[in-house]
C-alpha cells in the first residue's frame, strides 16, 4: 500500500473516530455538541494545535524539542510580570514581548543543537529543566496571581471576533500558516526533503544547521506566545504552568501521523491528533468515565498510532534492503 | 648445459587441496556476478586472487564465508562438499575472513573482540556459574593467540586505543580462534604502513609454515609477489587461468585480467569539443587527494578512472562543495571559483550525481515531482513561494525525457523501480541546467538494459554541448565513453591517456600503482 493513500486513510481514519467519540458523547450529553460548546472546544484546543503544528516542524527534521511546555511557564511569567510592572501597556505589545522571549529560548535550542551538535533530545530535556528554573528564579518564587493582573491583559484571548473568541482564530491562523507554509513555501519543501535523507538533502545544497535553527526558532516562538495566551486564560503564571504538557504536544503529533523517523507528516494529520487528545480529555468526564480511562485511552491511542507509522516505515525500510544490489 | 628433460611447474598443487571450488554460479537481479569460478588451496599455500574490480572477487569471499550461497557449483573441503549458510558454517569448517574495513566493536576489549559469538563457558550446573563466559580462559587463550603472532598487545585493552595495524592483528587473531585452516586476506593491506606490512608478511609466513592455506587479495602486485605461491586471475565473474607465480610477470597477468575483447557496444558519438568550461589546478586536501590538476571542455567526456579508494570521488565532492580542498585553483568558464557547498556549486551550473543514490541521491518519502524540483527550487523561485503549474511542467520535462515509468509525477518515490528512482536522481540534477555534470559511477548495480540507456543519455548530453566526467571503477565503460582518461593512484593522478593512447593494460597498470 502506497504510504501516500495509507496516510489520508489515517487521516480518514482520525476523523472518524473524532465524529463516533463526538456522536457518542453527545448521545448521553446533547449540550456537548451545541455551538457553545463546541466553541469552548476549539478555544482549548487553540494552543494545542498551534504547538503541535510548531513542534510537527521538529520532528519531521529528526528532531524533538522537549522543553517547549517549560518555554510556555517561562515567556508566560515574563508576559505576566511585564504586565504587572508596566499595566498600561497595550497587550499586543505584550503578546509580541512573550513570542520574543519564546524565540530566544528557542533559538538557545536551535543553537544547541545545529551547531553545538548536541542531540535534540538531550539538549532540550537540559533546557526543559533551565527554562523552568529560571521561571522560578524570574518570580522569586511567587506566584503572579489574577488580581495582579490586568483586566486587559485576562481578557484579550476571550476577546469576540466574528464569533469566535481570539484564542480559537490563532488556532485558525496557525492551521492556514502551516498549510500555506508546508505547500507552497520551498522551506517547508526542504524541511521534509532533510528529514527523508539527510544525506540526498545535503547534496542539493539544504544546509541542515540553517533548518534546525530555524525548526527550532519557530518552536520557541510559537511556545513564547501560548505562554502568554496560557497565562492570560488560565490566569495564574508559576513555574508549574503547563507542567508536563510537552507530552501531549508530542502526542498529539504522533497520534496525526508525524513520523519520529523524519520526514512524514501532514497538518491536518497533527490538527487531527490534537482535537483528538483534546476530545478525550474533555468529552469523557462529560459522560462520566473516570480520568484514569482518559491516559489510558490516550496512551493506547499513542501506541496504535506508532504501530502504524513503524509499519510504514518498515516497508520503507525493507524496500530500500531489498533493492540495493549487493557488491560483486 | 641443458638438463635432458625440462619438469615444466605444475599448476595443480602438488599437495591436496583444503578447499575446492568448481563451476561456481551467483547471480542478482539484473546482474551476474559469477559465471564459473574455481579456486582450491591447499595446506601451507597462499594463492593470489586477481581480478578487475567486478570480477566477482568479492562474491567469492562471500560465498566462502557464508554470506552468499552460490546458485550452482561445487564447493568442497577434505574433498566432502559443504553447504556454507551462515557466517558459523564457515567458521565451523575452518574459513574465516579478514574484511576488507575491520569489523569490530572499538568500546570492547581485544579478547572480547577475538571471541565475539563464540567465548569460552564455564563448565557445571547453572548454579555455580556454569554456562557463563569464562573470562579467565578468554583472556589466556587470547593472549595465547597473540603471542603465535608475536603482537605485543593486552588482551584487556580497549580496542578503541589500538592502531589500525594492531587492529588487524586482533582480526588476523580472530579468524585463528576459530581454528582457521583457510584464511582469506581481502585488501589487508590497504591502510597500513609499509612496517605494517612487513609485520603482516611476517605472520603470513608464520601462519604458512603452521599449514594455513591463504587467500590473497590485493590490488599490489609487489606484494603478490612476495607473499603468493599461486594466483587464479578472474575475469567478468568467469576463471581465466592459474599457474605459479613465479612462472608469470606483472605485464602477464595485467594482460590475463584484462585480456577481453569489448563486447559491450558504446553509443559513443563523435563530437567536436568546444571552449574550456574547467579548470582545476593543483587541487588538493591533507589526506585524501594532493596535485590533482586537469581542464575540461564542452562535448567532452573525461573518464575517471582507478581502483576504489584511489581518490577520485574525494576530488569530485570537493568540486562540489561538500568538502574543501585545503590546496589549488577551480576555475570555471576561466574565472577562479571558490565553492564552499553544493548550492554555490549549482549556481556555478556545476552538478554531482553521487555514487550510492539510496543514501545521497533520492528522498524515498516524498514524490517524484518534489524529488525532481528539489535542487531547482532556488533557481525557480527566487522568493521561496511555490508555483505548482511551473513544478509540474518541470517534472513532466524532464520526467518523460528521462522515460521514467509511473503511473502519475505524485507517486512516491519509494514505489518505484530501482532503475527509475535512478533515472529521477539524474533528471532532478539535469533539471537544473547545469554546463558541467559529474556522474559518479552512474552504472553501478544496475541492470544491462539501464546501463545501455544511462550511455545513451550521456552521449545526448555531450552532443547538447554539456561538459561531463565520468567517474568508473569499470574499464570497458570507461574506455568506450571518455574523450580522454584520468587514472588516479593513492590520490594522485598518475597518467593520461586520450582515445589514441588508451589501453586497457597501460590503464591498470596505472592505477595499480606500478611502473
Amino acid at each position: 500500500m502506497s504510504l501516500n493513500r495509507f496516510l489520508k486513510q489515517r487521516e480518514t481514519l482520525l476523523a472518524l473516530i473524532l465524529v463516533a467519540i463526538s456522536a457518542g458523547v453527545a448521545w448521553r450529553a446533547p449540550t456537548f455538541i451545541g455551538l457553545a460548546n463546541l466553541h469552548e472546544i476549539a478555544t482549548d484546543s487553540a494552543i494545542l494545535i498551534v504547538m503541535a503544528l510548531a513542534q510537527s516542524l521538529v520532528i519531521m527534521t529528526r528532531g524533538i524539542d522537549l522543553s517547549v511546555a517549560a518555554n510556555v511557564a517561562l515567556s508566560g511569567m515574563a508576559a505576566a510580570q511585564l504586565s504587572m510592572h508596566a499595566p498600561w501597556l497595550p497587550i499586543p505589545l505584550v503578546l509580541l514581548f512573550a513570542t520574543l522571549v519564546g524565540l530566544a529560548l528557542g533559538l538557545v535550542n536551535g543553537v544547541l543543537v545545529a551547531w553545538v551538535r548536541i542531540p535534540s533530545i538531550v539538549a532540550t530535556l537540559g533546557t526543559m529543566s533551565l527554562f523552568r528554573g529560571l521561571t522560578f528564579l524570574a518570580a522569586d518564587g511567587k506566584w503572579v496571581a489574577q488580581h495582579e493582573m490586568s483586566a486587559a491583559f485576562l481578557a484579550f484571548p476571550r476577546l469576540d471576533v466574528l464569533g469566535l473568541s481570539l484564542l480559537a482564530w490563532i488556532g485558525v491562523l496557525g492551521i492556514v500558516v502551516a498549510v500555506v507554509f508546508t505547500r507552497h513555501v520551498a522551506l517547508g519543501r526542504e524541511l521534509r526533503a532533510l528529514g527523508g535523507n539527510p544525506s540526498a538533502a545535503k547534496y542539493v545544497g539544504i544546509r541542515e544547521t540553517t533548518l534546525q535553527l530555524f525548526v527550532f526558532a519557530v518552536a520557541g516562538a510559537v511556545a513564547g506566545l501560548c505562554g502568554y495566551l496560557w497565562v492570560a486564560r488560565y490566569a495564574i503564571a508559576y513555574d508549574g504552568v503547563a507542567l508536563g504538557f510537552e507530552l501531549q504536544v508530542i502526542a498529539a503529533c504522533v497520534i496525526g501521523g508525524v513520523s519520529i523517523a523524519g520526514g512524514v507528516g501532514s497538518v491536518t494529520g497533527t490538527v487531527l491528533g490534537a482535537l483528538f487528545l483534546v476530545l478525550i480529555y474533555n468529552a469523557l468526564p462529560v459522560v462520566g468515565i473516570s480520568p484514569f480511562w482518559q491516559t489510558a485511552i490516550v496512551g493506547a491511542a499513542i501506541l496504535s498510532a506508532v504501530i502504524l507509522n513503524a509499519r510504514g516505515d518498515r516497508t520503507d525500510g525493507l524496500r530500500l534492503i531489498l533493492r540495493r544490489h549487493p557488491a560483486h | 648445459m641443458m638438463a635432458a628433460t625440462v619438469i615444466p611447474h605444475s599448476p595443480v598443487p602438488v599437495r591436496e587441496p583444503i578447499l575446492e571450488l568448481e563451476g561456481i554460479e551467483k547471480s542478482f537481479p539484473g546482474v551476474r556476478a559469477l559465471a564459473d569460478a574455481r579456486l582450491s588451496i591447499a595446506p601451507g599455500e597462499v594463492v593470489a586472487l586477481v581480478g578487475e574490480n567486478g570480477a566477482g572477487k568479492s562474491t567469492i569471499v562471500k560465498i566462502l564465508t557464508g554470506i552468499y550461497q552460490p546458485d550452482a557449483g561445487s564447493l568442497r573441503i577434505d574433498d566432502q562438499p559443504v553447504h556454507l549458510e551462515s557466517t558459523q558454517d564457515a567458521w565451523k569448517q575452518g574459513i574465516a575472513a579478514i574484511h576488507q574495513e575491520t569489523v569490530a566493536f572499538d568500546e570492547l576489549s581485544v579478547a572480547e573482540n577475538i571471541f565475539l559469538g563464540h567465548h569460552p563457558r564455564r563448565d557445571g550446573p547453572w548454579w555455580r556459574g556454569g554456562g557463563l563466559v569464562d573470562w579467565a580462559a578468554m583472556r589466556s587463550r587470547a593472549r595465547e593467540l597473540l603471542a603465535q603472532l608475536e603482537a605485543d598487545i593486552d588482551p584487556d585493552t580497549p580496542l578503541k586505543a589500538l592502531s589500525v595495524a594492531q587492529k588487524h592483528i586482533v582480526e588476523i587473531a580472530k579468524a585463528l580462534s576459530h581454528e582457521a585452516r583457510i584464511l582469506i586476506m581481502d585488501e589487508p593491506t590497504a591502510s597500513l604502513s609499509q612496517r605494517e606490512i612487513h609485520d603482516l608478511y611476517r605472520i603470513v609466513a608464520g601462519l604458512k609454515r603452521a599449514g594455513t592455506g591463504i587467500l590473497f587479495i590485493s590490488h599490489k602486485f609487489d606484494e603478490i609477489f612476495d607473499l603468493c605461491d599461486r594466483y587464479v586471475v578472474m575475469r567478468d565473474g568467469h576463471y581465466v587461468s592459474e599457474g605459479w607465480i613465479a612462472d608469470v610477470d606483472s605485464d602477464q597477468l595485467v594482460s590475463m585480467m584484462v585480456g577481453r575483447t569489448l563486447t559491450q557496444v558504446f553509443p559513443r558519438v563523435d563530437t567536436v569539443p568546444g571552449e574550456e568550461v574547467l579548470r582545476v589546478e593543483r587541487l588538493g586536501n591533507p589526506t585524501e587527494f594532493d596535485d590533482v590538476s586537469f581542464a575540461l571542455r564542452r562535448g567532452e567526456i573525461l573518464g575517471f578512472y582507478g581502483l576504489v579508494g584511489a581518490g577520485r570521488s574525494e576530488v569530485m565532492k570537493a568540486l562540489f562543495g561538500i568538502t574543501r580542498p585545503t590546496r589549488g585553483k577551480v576555475l570555471i568558464n576561466g574565472r577562479e571559483v571558490q565553492i564552499a557547498n553544493p548550492e554555490q556549486a549549482a549556481a556555478n551550473r556545476l552538478v554531482y550525481v553521487p555514487e550510492d543514490r539510496q543514501v545521497a541521491g533520492a528522498v524515498l518519502g516524498m514524490s517524484i515531482k518534489d524529488n525532481l524540483t528539489l535542487p531547482s527550487l532556488a533557481r525557480l523561485f527566487p522568493n521561496g513561494i511555490l508555483d505548482d503549474a511551473k513544478e509540474r511542467a518541470l517534472t513532466r520535462e524532464y520526467g518523460l525525457r528521462l522515460v521514467v515509468k509511473a503511473a502519475s509525477w505524485d507517486q512516491l518515490l519509494s514505489e518505484l523501480s530501482g532503475g527509475n528512482q535512478q533515472k529521477v536522481v539524474i533528471g532532478k540534477w539535469l533539471a537544473t541546467r547545469p554546463d558541467i555534470i559529474i556522474l559518479d559511477e552512474p552504472t553501478k548495480g544496475i541492470d544491462i538494459g539501464s546501463k545501455a540507456a544511462v550511455h545513451a543519455f550521456m552521449s545526448e548530453l555531450v552532443q547538447q554541448g554539456l561538459a561531463v566526467i565520468l567517474v568508473s571503477s569499470e574499464l570497458p565503460e570507461v574506455m568506450g565513453m571518455s574523450d580522454r582518461i584520468l587514472v588516479m593512484h593513492e590520490g594522485r593522478v598518475r597518467a593520461e591517456f586520450d582515445r589514441s593512447t588508451m589501453s586497457a593494460e597501460a590503464i591498470v597498470t596505472a592505477a595499480s600503482g606500478s611502473h
